[in-house]
């Protein structure tokens, strides 16, 4: 049996501590009202740093925005010129920083997670010999399903009742026809994107997988008491493939609600996808880098390189994967040259240029060039080194996904983003390694087991 | 002294791969074995260097890239740009995302035929070339382990090959052929 040993357990609740403090000071650090925003803007000015209309550019990008989200027009009321739209339009940018960044850092570990669950539902039905000895490693990650499916759908309720603006099509009188936050393109979709059925979504949705995790994990450890037969396997197999089904459907429709809403004029065909390559690499990743340091205290004696070299080969090919994907989707609507498609990647290009591509480049061309040697994936510090970029890369391709539809070009890497990742890290690392030690590290009733321990490449 | 070569014949692949490892701890020399079908592990066992063609493939997939992208700016950029929807025609760079598919599939096409070649030659293969290997059963449920025997002692040599599982071992002089 594991035990969590006190350096992870005061780590974690290090992160926690630390996160919550640095999201709270976020949160206050925010202006308060628009009058802030003019005096801030006021002491930028003096201090030589010009935020506004002497910067072209910025001019330009603020224009593009303001098409990309006309929900967020500015009234008639606040026609008096463009230096108080612009403070209008800052001040809700700023208000939204410390809410988005809650919500990508709460969004990314949820996704974790799930992507955790999704792989270890296919491993279930693949009937896969090499994994059941990593079984245990992928309960543990997925139990933060519960917990961070509850932190999530707080989070939305919270949203949904109005605590805050980071939902543009959540504004009052979108869909009535003369008033100042009309807009007749989310006006059309309201049958589909309003807040009650939004929530009911993810409400269904989020217990939907919870059931089929918490009844896996049940057969998992049945199975292990289970002398004779493989009745707790045997149902597992079945749920697993229902749950597939189950998560495909509703992981996309999950996808378009939670994050392509952001911008609720603008749609892709294969964000479910995009979202999902994300979420499936960044799971598959947690799983080598918990299995490495498991292996590194001393547990899991039956895994061997084998098995971390499978995990890397799953890491390099999603990775690419994760790539073909956001290259077609960038692709299409590039080349299409669309402009209410276009808009997306323009905000991104304009505003995100070294995120967007950066991220790019850390998602595709750092995990090829490490990962790609095969004795490479057999080396323990390399696989973690890659991992680590990995997730980096795809917190920032959640964060880039997210945030030019919420703080445009206001964006800032500061106390907030860095607080509610460390926040959400620790809640993370705190709930995985409890679960982990909670049962045998060696599902042993597996019927696959002892092909996983032979498992040799 | 005649060079002199033992077959030892074998019908399941485990068990070849035990002799294999047998052979080499009695410090004989394998110098080749033939299988129906490649036997997983069997390069370890026999110890021979790790094959050179995934660098090779590396390598070969960098010159498809670079063929590529020296043919798309030719024929796109330089040569007879021309305006498809408006994208910046004249810049290789800004309109490298039109490209990036034909970058993909000739770096994929270098990279496979190239290595499809590299092998063939690295085998000695060609067509009409005839087969090498010294039994045909080896094309059909045979492993052959073909070890060298010169100036070792025969006898004691075929007992331990009988041991580790051969079902049939043949003395081959090659002086003879």
């Amino acid at each position: 049996m594991y035990k969590v040993s006190s350096k992870l357990k005061i780590f974690a609740f290090v992160l926690i501590g630390l996160g919550a403090l640095l999201t709270v000071g976020g949160f206050l650090s925010a202006p308060a009202s628009e009058d802030a925003v003019r005096e801030m803007l006021a002491n930028d000015a003096s201090h030589g740093y010009g935020h506004g209309s002497t910067d072209t550019h910025q001019v330009v990008s603020h224009d593009a925005h303001d098409d990309a989200h006309a929900s967020n027009a500015h009234g008639d009321e606040h026609a008096s010129g463009h230096e108080s739209d612009h403070v209008e339009h800052l001040y809700h940018q700023l208000a939204n920083k410390p809410w988005s960044a809650l919500y990508v850092a709460c969004f990314f570990f949820f996704m974790i997670a799930l992507g955790c669950t999704a792989f270890y539902a296919i491993q279930k039905v693949a009937q896969a010999g090499w994994s059941p000895g990593l079984f245990r490693v992928m309960e543990g990650i997925s139990s933060y399903l519960l917990v961070g499916g509850i932190l999530m759908f707080v989070l939305l309720l919270a949203t949904g009742l109005g605590a805050n603006h980071i939902f543009t099509w959540m504004n009052p009188g979108v869909a009535e026809v003369g008033h100042e936050n009309y807009d007749a393109l989310v006006a059309g979709k309201t049958g589909f994107l309003n807040v009650p059925f939004w929530l009911i979504r993810a409400g269904a949705f989020l217990v939907g997988w919870n059931l089929y995790r918490w009844n896996i994990r049940k057969f998992s450890l049945k199975q292990d008491e289970e002398p004779e037969g493989n009745v707790w396997y045997k149902k597992g197999f079945k749920h697993s493939a229902m749950f597939l089904v189950f998560f495909i459907v509703t992981e996309s429709i999950m996808s378009w609600d939670w994050i392509m809403s952001f911008d609720p004029h603008w749609f892709s065909t294969l964000f479910g996808w995009y979202v999902f390559a994300s979420m499936f690499v960044s799971g598959i990743t947690v799983i080598a880098l918990v299995t490495i340091y498991l292996k590194s205290r001393g547990h899991l004696e039956f895994i061997n390189d084998s098995h971390i070299h499978d995990l890397a080969k799953f890491m390099f090919g999603i990775s690419i994967f994760w790539t073909y994907l956001w290259f077609s989707q960038f692709m299409l609507i590039w080349y299409s040259n669309i402009p209410e498609e276009v808009t997306y990647f323009i905000t991104r290009i304009e505003d995100y240029n070294i995120l967007f591509f950066g991220m790019v480049a850390i998602n595709f061309l750092f995990p090829l060039l490490i990962l790609m040697n095969s004795d490479f994936k057999r080396v323990n510090w390399f696989v973690v080194t890659a991992g680590i970029f990995i997730l980096l890369g795809h917190y920032l391709d959640i964060y880039v996904m997210v945030m030019p539809a919420t703080v445009g070009d206001s964006w800032f890497i500061g106390m907030p983003e860095i607080g509610s990742f460390m926040l959400f890290a620790g809640i993370f690392l705190l709930v995985i390694f409890n679960t982990i030690s909670k049962a045998p590290l060696l599902a042993k009733g597996d019927p696959f087991i002892g092909e996983s321990k032979h498992f040799h490449y | 002294m005649s060079d002199k070569t033992i077959h030892a014949l074998y019908t399941d692949d485990d068990v070849l791969l035990g002799a294999v490892k047998q052979v080499r701890e009695k410090h004989y020399h394998i110098e080749e074995v033939f299988t129906p079908f490649p036997v997983h592990g069997l390069e370890k066992a026999m110890g021979i260097a790790d094959t050179r063609l995934a660098i090779n493939a590396f390598l070969y997939g960098l010159v498809g890239l670079t063929v590529a992208t020296v043919m798309m700016n030719y024929i796109m950029i330089q040569d007879w740009p021309q305006n498809i929807g408006g994208k910046p025609s004249f810049s290789y760079l800004e309109n490298m995302p039109a490209f990036v598919p034909i970058m993909f599939e000739l770096t994929v096409f270098f990279a496979a035929h190239l290595m499809v070649i590299t092998f063939y030659l690295r085998s000695r293969l060609w067509p009409f070339k005839s087969a090498e290997n010294p039994d045909v059963r080896t094309t059909d449920d045979h492993f052959l382990m073909e070890i060298d025997a010169t100036g070792k002692d025969i006898e004691e040599m075929s007992k331990f090959l009988h041991d580790t599982g051969a079902v049939e071992i043949k003395i081959i002089d090659k002086d003879a052929h």
